[in-house]
């Protein structure tokens, strides 16, 4: 492109701003046609998600689409919700207290092999927990804990992922109100809980939601451990049917709708910090 | 002094052993395990007598299924991870630089991360990209007046890959636009002002000489977890893919294959564990490649 009066570059600014603005407003239509169509074919008859007369809207919005899936005794709907939530909250809290003291201790407490330590659980995010699933899968079952709400939330509790956040966070937490803590008498324990918990929100909260919506979400391993049908979240059961071959499709499109409700609250409540948490590379405010 | 340093150790324990046993036991245990059980016959069971030594190994490495797979996630990162760079960035630049409604277009491109890939994959599946008349994709192809496409499983031309590649793209590109909008934000602005001075048009050169070379630890950050995330891939192409027949001979990336050989009808926990080994290893080869290659572990900032 050749240079150009002041006065034309103005002019491409202008254009190019607007040319942009189109192409997201574009972008962002795109970006939410999956759920409109997960909303409409949710609230719409068999026939008219079948239908080759294709409508914008359903000719009847059918909200007892919601009652009907929860009365058919052929899918356990409330129960692998019921699942989903127990073990999307029992791994969040569990994973958030486990990676948050670890990575406190690893970024604050001097020891001699403290950065042997973090090399071997740096080493664990090399390694795609997927790949392990075979032998864990074997060691849940040698402990006896398939299709059991432990066997599907204990083993996901040790996430280097979180651990690795933390540590990166404390190192950058101000030392000196660490410090005063130390002047005033308290230890490594009181310190944590007392100081450097409260003054750490963000982090948490960031963390906190990133494990929930990966644990709510989770496919592969609640698929290998949860065979019995009490024991399915959310997740395998949406998968069940969509492989199964007979599907009552509006129940399905209604059920994957409900099973994303809690998480796009979740969300929408806590995307500042999501969105905060990863900005902040340490110093909170 | 050395009662001190004692305390301290104590300390340090009691804050970083639960996590350290925990992932000790379940990841490491388990690879351990992984690494024993891929020398023995191992079906259905957990404690096998019979050693065989590398036969695990040199059947899964002839077996076209399991190579197949190989080649298919080398194909499907190629395709994932430039595309997601690309889209995420581009979002990320036109967000930026949005004078309103900044917040609601950085909301609906990061929205789709909440759906899992499970729900992603059925309205991929039975919505857009239907193989019968009612699926959106094949009802615009009709306003153009052309035929019906059976999307997943037309394999000449391989349509199926455009459903895989765009559920994808849709999940995660919101997620890695926020990483690169963090990255943007960190970038000083007294640079662009030095820029401006030096007579920098905006818009490309500005993006060639400021942005891009500031952005290269969240590049490289980027790229990485894409590339794990791609050698990770199973649930969509499980969703996808499988029926109650089973899975198709094409489209088959390891992680799925390696489930239906250990956990299918064979429980073939020997052979499935030598193919977690490879796997395992490929990946750690490429990860230190790659992280060679961008210079990891040089000092950033």
């Amino acid at each position: 492109m050749a240079r150009t009066p002041a006065g034309h570059d103005q002019g491409l600014v202008r254009a190019g701003r607007a040319l942009r603005v189109v192409l997201l407003i574009a972008l962002a239509a795109l970006f939410l046609i999956p759920f409109y169509l997960l909303l409409r074919n949710g609230l719409a008859t068999e026939q008219d998600i079948t239908s080759p007369e294709w409508t914008f809207f359903p000719s009847d919005l059918r909200w007892s689409n919601i009652t009907e899936l929860f009365d058919d005794p052929a899918v356990p709907m409330a129960r692998s919700l019921l699942n989903s939530a127990l073990i999307a909250v029992a791994t969040t809290l569990g994973t958030v207290l486990l990676a948050s003291l670890a990575g406190y201790g690893l970024a604050r407490i001097p020891y001699r092999h403290a950065g042997k330590v973090f090399y071997a659980i740096l080493g664990t995010l090399m390694v795609p927990a997927a790949v392990t699933f075979v032998p864990s899968f074997v060691l849940v079952s040698t402990l006896g804990w398939i299709s059991t709400l432990r066997g599907l939330i204990v083993p996901t509790l040790f996430s280097a992922f979180a651990c690795f956040i933390f540590r990166q966070y404390f190192l950058g937490f101000p030392q000196e109100l660490e410090d005063a803590a130390k002047v005033d008498g308290l230890g490594y324990w009181r310190t944590y809980w007392r100081i450097v918990v409260p003054n750490s929100r963000p982090v948490f909260a960031a963390v906190g939601t990133i494990v929930f919506i990966g644990a709510w979400n989770a496919f592969l391993w609640p698929l290998v451990i949860g065979q019995d049908k009490n024991a399915w979240t959310v997740q395998v059961a949406l998968s069940t049917f969509t492989t199964a071959q007979v599907v009552n499709i509006h129940e399905l499109f209604i059920a994957a709708a409900v099973s994303i409700l809690p998480l796009l609250l979740v969300f929408l409540l806590l995307q500042r910090h999501i969105v905060a948490g990863v900005e902040r590379s340490g110093i909170d405010d | 002094m050395r009662q001190q340093s004692s305390h301290r150790t104590l300390w340090f324990w009691v804050f970083v052993g639960p996590f350290a046993a925990g992932l000790g036991l379940f990841t490491y245990v388990p690879l351990l395990w992984s690494l024993y059980l891929s020398f023995f016959d191992a079906h259905n069971t957990v404690s096998p007598t019979k050693f065989v030594g590398l036969d695990n190994y040199t059947s899964m490495l002839r077996d076209g299924a399991f190579t197949g797979s190989l080649w298919t996630f080398t194909v499907f990162s190629l395709f994932i991870v430039p595309a997601t760079y690309a889209l995420s960035l581009a979002l990320a630049l036109m967000v930026n630089r949005l004078r309103f409604a900044q917040a609601f277009f950085r909301s609906v491109f990061f929205l789709p991360a909440a759906c899992s890939y499970v729900v992603a994959a059925l309205i991929w599946k039975l919505s857009i990209f239907n193989g019968v008349r009612f699926g959106l994709a094949n009802t615009v192809l009709d306003w153009f007046g052309r035929d019906q496409t059976a999307w997943l499983s037309t394999t000449h031309p391989p349509w199926y890959w455009l459903v895989i590649v765009t559920v994808r793209l849709w999940l995660q590109a919101g997620f890695y636009m926020v990483l690169f909008l963090a990255g943007l934000q960190r970038i000083p602005a007294q640079l662009y002002e030095a820029a401006a001075v030096d007579g920098a048009r905006p818009g490309p050169q500005v993006f060639r000489y400021i942005t891009f070379p500031q952005l290269r630890a969240t590049s490289v950050a980027v790229v990485l977890l894409l590339v794990i995330n791609a050698f990770q891939a199973f649930d969509e192409f499980y969703n996808l893919l499988s029926d109650a027949r089973g899975y198709p001979p094409y489209a088959r990336p390891p992680l799925v294959y390696l489930y239906y050989t250990a956990l299918g009808q064979g429980q073939n926990l020997g052979l499935g564990s030598a193919g977690a080994v490879i796997l395992a290893l490929i990946i750690a080869v490429v990860t230190i490649v790659q992280a060679r290659w961008f210079g990891l572990g040089r000092k950033e900032d």
